[in-house]
């Protein structure tokens, strides 16, 4: 009975990743195809990487021949921050999660899907996990094949907005708890300020964005263990 | 490149980042600073990744500041993800049709 309310949870959390996800995939299949990948080569890239920045970033990477070591490389250093990541989503998992369940759980661990899975109260089942990735998998993939067919039939202004969709998802994610919390908004802000530092700061922005958004979550979340310790279960 | 070698190349490598902590720290962490410090972990990678970069998800920066105020009031009044996205993007569309 409670294995079925975790599977809908799951399934209900899905539905509003996966909408986010297939406008943002649109925009990815829009742009692969107008550097020359096919929609079906694009839609496979999503179902098997499951990661948006890395994704953008390998298309001029992939047309312009560079290197497989160069691809690897740069996959590390955009995606490195979900080891932060699974890290923590390591000890998010009740115990009845076994190592077989953390190998598929591990597959979808992107951005929109830790943040739900943190942000429920207490541990999170494996039927939960499992529930949480279906819909954000299929919608990621199939948005990508419709943007890669539909490519030039959309006006430009349209594919414009688009763009801004992930960052949608992300403020429904971090405001509500940064409201209601003073040391969560502390780490957000804290986040802002040093994310725009090394985007403007001369120097600081010659570093890649990969690198900057492990150090401000590095240095963020680490003034905010200093400052604002957890006491207990949240 | 052959993409489909290029594809397998980047699901591998982004594979492993995500699957090895979560295999390797499969026991609780009790350190009360390194418990906080993963506690943390979501809010500052959303604030980063989020400012000042949705200045530039959209052909102008106008458009994309009508967005995140119009995403970031619903986000506030706790909307729904779907409605805060949709809505950020229906307002940068209107603000580009003015412009």
């Amino acid at each position: 009975m409670e294995r079925r309310q975790e599977v809908r949870n799951g399934l209900k959390d899905g539905i509003a990743i996966g909408m986010g996800y297939f406008s943002v995939s649109f925009a990815f299949g829009m742009q692969a195809v107008s550097v020359g990948i096919s929609p079906w080569i694009a839609a496979l890239m999503s179902l098997t990487n499951m990661t948006s920045a890395g994704q953008f970033a390998s298309l001029p990477l992939i047309v312009q021949n560079g290197s497989l070591i160069e691809l690897a490389l740069t996959q590390l250093v955009i995606n490195l921050r979900y080891a932060l990541m699974s890290l923590s989503l390591s000890q998010k998992l009740d115990h009845e999660v076994t190592i077989k369940d953390r190998l598929i759980i591990a597959f979808a661990n992107t951005d929109e899907i830790f943040a739900s899975a943190s942000a429920r109260p207490g541990k999170n089942t494996k039927y939960y996990q499992f529930a949480l990735m279906v819909l954000p998998i299929i919608m990621w993939t199939l948005g990508t094949l419709c943007g890669g067919f539909i490519n030039t039939l959309l006006p430009e202004s349209l594919r414009s907005a688009l763009g801004i969709a992930i960052y949608g998802m992300f403020l429904a994610i971090f405001i509500p708890p940064a409201k209601k919390r003073q040391e969560v908004r502390m780490v957000v802000l804290f986040a802002v300020l040093l994310s725009c530092l090394f985007h403007w700061m001369p120097g600081l922005d010659q570093i890649s964005s990969g690198f900057v958004i492990i150090i401000c979550t590095l240095l963020a979340a680490g003034m905010g263990a200093c400052l604002f310790p957890i006491k207990e279960e949240c | 490149m052959n993409p489909l070698l290029a594809i397998l190349v980047m699901a591998l490598t982004t594979y492993l980042i995500r699957m090895l902590p979560l295999v390797l720290f499969h026991r609780e962490i009790t350190h009360p600073w390194v418990r906080s410090f993963l506690h943390y972990v979501p809010y500052a990678v959303l604030g980063t990744m989020t400012i000042p970069a949705v200045f530039y998800s959209t052909s102008s920066v106008v458009s994309a500041a009508c967005g995140l105020g119009c995403g970031a009031y619903l986000a506030y009044r706790e909307k729904d993800m779907v409605i805060v996205a949709v809505a950020a993007v229906i307002a940068v569309y209107l603000c580009e049709l003015l412009l």
